[in-house]
């Protein structure tokens, strides 16, 4: 499972991130920074051509030796990121797609939320417990 | 306020008295109305005994009663407690009054005072006997003697003795009220089960009302004082806390005793007296009365279930509340069974003053759909949520099943669902053009006569989101009916259409199909009743009289094409003509041979339907089959039963469908003669004009 997600929106700020292992957080969040690079890489490589049919799911961003990164853009320009332990060979790219697919229904759900203002960092509960419920469950 | 030293300034004695209060109550009312009669001349007509202890705690008392009414705001409630049997010491002291009275002595305000007594958790009655031999009933208002008289029969009547003068003669523990803060944090200190209810108790109607108020003028009062209380609830406004009965504190709405009174206050009692045994130090006397309240509450919770109240559930809306919410919806959205977008309702529930990330929170809990609008059991989740938030209820984490919109619209939506759901759908088909609700109006009367579905269909009907998808496509379906004719689909299509409440989808899928299916040409209802289409009458009426619809006639199926009409209104004439033929020969029932005389009459009106031909390119692919199914007929009219009755059922659809064509072609006639008739009219006037000005001249 995840090990730190990320919101980011438009403007390259932080909506919402979070890590599991406390002690690392700093480095996920550096680690996520660093990947905003990669997904605008991304994205503008595919952009020129088709914007339209530009998939949102933008895979593995880059590896590391402990982990890797993948990304996902809507077409609002706000960008999931999730960190995932590289030793947890088992997570295929079905799953991690299936696991934006719902970081995506759950940011639209706190987006319908009328006081909700967008720009403003995440607090939704649903949210909290939809990204808990994917985050790797650390004994 | 005074509750906390109130309550800790008495020492722990008995409990309340129970039922042997108001038994004696009762007989003691007499017996009061005596005394009092008899204590007439001196108020007080027994010196009182007070103790060291009494009379540190009857001063303490009355000082509060006396500085809470002075610092009290308007609000004393109450018209609505006005009525409550409990006691308002007269009219001076009553309504409306914000100050204190200003008696020829220091009088305690009214609204305290009663507050007070209703802490002290005695039966209505009770109070009531206590209020008029203490005298202030006869004085009009609660001075010093009188208060003290009243806590001392107070004190008796919670120790079990008769409500009486001489009652009070005796050495008595300290009444006991209970004291209710708003300031919850006497309340932590009980077990948790307790912890839900009572940090409410004082909030429960301060919020409610002040939410109320702020919803009526805007105002918002964020009172959490307990003096508080009064806000002289809106009448209409579920200030009866059904299911928040506790609040016996100073903070309690009047209005919500009103429907407490007998059998909570012995329930009560009960409870208390169980508790008092119980008791330990007087320093746990707020939690035990607490407790005892609890338990009262429970048990008060039976008597009260037959109102479908479950007071111990903070999240089951109450009818009043229920209402209210209703009328809150009806004030941002007339229709019931619409949505309200969430920038309305975000403007409306900011306006109660909760924090915005609470109000997310509860947006959260009520919008299930997350569709971003609240429908009204989602509305009324909502507000029931945040009025519970404003009176110190913790928000749940997850949305209660009480509050759930199915829940919500089983429950108490079902006896307005039916109704909405018909004014939906008549709504819905009144909206559109005539010709759509005539068919509707004949797709009904034909539905019910001869599918007899609708009933149960409609019965079945569940949501109020359907009914709002119901509308939408009930909006839809006439109009897509007006275009098409009916078909062989249409006897199913009709059929379901009382069940597409159910089924929205499939309604709109129908519809769909309607639009698909080729329109029969709209002269042809009124046009000349071909031999085809009369003989398919015999045809229907012979096969199944029984089912055939009074009123509703099988329209001849398909004409075969006629040459185009030039003139209009030769047009619409002859169309007259054959549709008042028709309708006639529609009404009745007769046989074979009358039908057949139709086309003969009608041959001069077959050119006519031509002109329509133009106007439905695609009926005209209908006709041919429509035909070569009508000269079936016409070459058999006696026909295999089933083939008849399936060619009545589509006979009388197209015979619906040609009606309504004939209707909206008879519309669009009227309304070109009435242009004419204004053209005239103006060359009329136009003409005078002239002949006015001409006529002068010859004159001259």
């Amino acid at each position: 499972m995840a090990v730190c997600i990320a919101v980011i929106a438009k403007e390259n700020y932080p909506l919402y991130i979070r890590s599991i292992p406390a002690e690392h957080e700093l480095k996920f969040h550096y680690t996520v920074h660093t990947s905003l690079d990669v997904v605008d890489e991304k994205v503008s490589a595919m952009g020129k051509a088709l914007v339209d049919q530009r998939e949102l799911y933008l895979g593995l961003l880059y590896p590391t030796e402990d982990y890797k990164v993948y990304g996902y853009v809507t077409n609002s320009k706000v960008k999931f990121v999730m960190v995932v332990d590289s030793s947890n060979t088992a997570l295929r790219d079905n799953e991690i797609r299936s696991m934006f697919r719902k970081l995506h229904n759950s940011y639209t759900d706190v987006m319908c939320n009328p006081f909700y203002n967008p720009g403003d960092r995440i607090h939704s509960r649903a949210f909290d417990n939809m990204v808990t419920s994917m985050m790797v469950q650390v004994c | 306020m005074e509750q906390g030293p109130a309550a800790a300034a008495g020492t722990a004695g008995a409990v309340g008295a129970a039922a042997s209060a108001s038994a004696p109550a009762a007989a003691a009312a007499a017996a009061a109305g005596s005394s009092l009669s008899g204590a007439s001349a001196g108020y007080c007509p027994v010196p009182l005994p007070l103790s060291d202890s009494e009379q540190q705690c009857y001063s303490e008392l009355f000082a509060r009663c006396c500085c809470a009414s002075a610092t009290s705001s308007s609000s004393s409630s109450s018209s609505s407690s006005s009525s409550s049997s409990f006691v308002h010491p007269q009219p001076p002291s009553e309504v409306g009054r914000g100050a204190p009275i200003p008696g020829p002595a220091v009088t305690a305000g009214a609204s305290q005072v009663g507050d007070l007594f209703r802490a002290s958790q005695l039966p209505a009655e009770t109070l009531h006997q206590i209020t008029e031999l203490c005298g202030a009933k006869r004085v009009g208002y609660f001075g010093p003697t009188q208060f003290y008289v009243a806590l001392k029969l107070i004190a008796a009547a919670q120790s079990g003795l008769p409500v009486r003068i001489e009652s009070i003669k005796c050495e008595l523990p300290l009444p006991r009220f209970m004291a209710l803060k708003n300031d919850s944090e006497i309340r932590y200190s009980n077990p948790a089960d307790l912890h839900g209810l009572k940090c409410q108790i004082p909030y429960v109607t301060m919020e409610k009302n002040s939410f109320k108020r702020m919803d009526d003028g805007e105002k918002q009062q964020e009172t959490m004082s307990p003096t508080m209380s009064p806000i002289s609830s809106p009448p209409s406004s579920p200030s009866n806390y059904q299911r928040v009965p506790l609040t016996y504190g100073y903070g309690k709405l009047r209005s919500g005793m009103d429907q407490m009174h007998a059998a909570p206050y012995e329930a009560r009692q009960v409870a208390l007296q169980q508790e008092g045994p119980t008791a330990g130090s007087h320093g746990s006397k707020p939690p035990r009365l607490q407790a005892s309240l609890i338990r009262s509450l429970s048990v008060e919770r039976e008597p009260q279930e037959s109102n479908n109240n479950y007071p111990d559930d903070p999240w089951r809306i109450t009818e009043e509340q229920r209402e209210y919410y209703i009328n809150q919806f009806k004030s941002l959205q007339p229709d019931l069974s619409s949505f309200i977008s969430g920038s309305l309702a975000k403007n409306f529930f900011t306006k109660s003053k909760l924090t915005i990330p609470e109000l997310s929170y509860i947006w959260e809990l009520s919008d299930v759909d997350c569709d971003g609008a609240l429908t009204l059991p989602e509305f009324c989740a909502a507000f029931h949520l945040i009025v519970a938030r404003k009176n110190g209820y913790p928000l749940p984490e997850s949305l209660p099943q009480t509050l759930q919109p199915d829940y919500l619209q089983t429950a108490f939506l079902k006896p307005k669902r039916d109704c909405a759901l018909f004014d939906s759908y008549s709504e819905s088909s009144m909206t559109v053009n005539q010709q759509p609700r005539d068919l509707n109006r004949i797709e009904k009367t034909s539905m019910k006569e001869k599918a007899e579905l609708t009933a149960p269909a409609q019965e079945a009907n569940i949501d109020d989101k359907q009914a709002l998808k119901i509308s939408s496509v009930d909006e839809a379906m006439p109009k897509d009916l007006s275009v098409d004719p009916a078909t062989p689909k249409d006897l199913n299509t009709l059929r379901a259409r009382p069940r597409s409440r159910s089924y929205s989808n499939t309604s709109l899928e129908e519809a769909m199909k309607r639009v698909e299916e080729p329109p029969t040409p709209p002269p042809r209802p009124q046009k000349s009743h071909s031999r085809a289409s009369s003989l398919d009458l015999n045809k229907v009426f012979q096969a199944n009289a029984p089912a055939a619809k009074p009123g509703l006639l099988p329209p001849p199926p398909a004409l075969p094409p006629r040459p185009f009409v030039s003139q209009t209104e030769q047009v619409s004439e002859i169309e007259l003509h054959p549709q008042l033929t028709r309708t006639p020969s529609q009404t009745e029932e007769s046989g074979s041979p009358v039908k057949k005389d139709l086309p003969h009459t009608q041959p001069p009106s077959k050119p006519i339907r031509r002109k329509f031909r133009p106007e439905n390119q695609v009926m005209e692919n209908q006709e041919p089959s429509v035909s070569g199914t009508s000269s079936v007929p016409t070459s058999k009219p006696h026909a295999p039963v089933q083939k008849q009755s399936s060619k009545q059922k589509k006979a009388i659809q197209t015979a619906i469908r040609k009606n309504k064509e004939a209707n909206a072609v008879l519309a669009r006639l009227n309304s070109e003669l009435q242009q004419q008739l204004k053209e005239v009219h103006q060359e009329r006037i136009a003409l005078e004009n002239q002949l006015e000005q001409l006529r002068p001249v010859t004159v001259l």
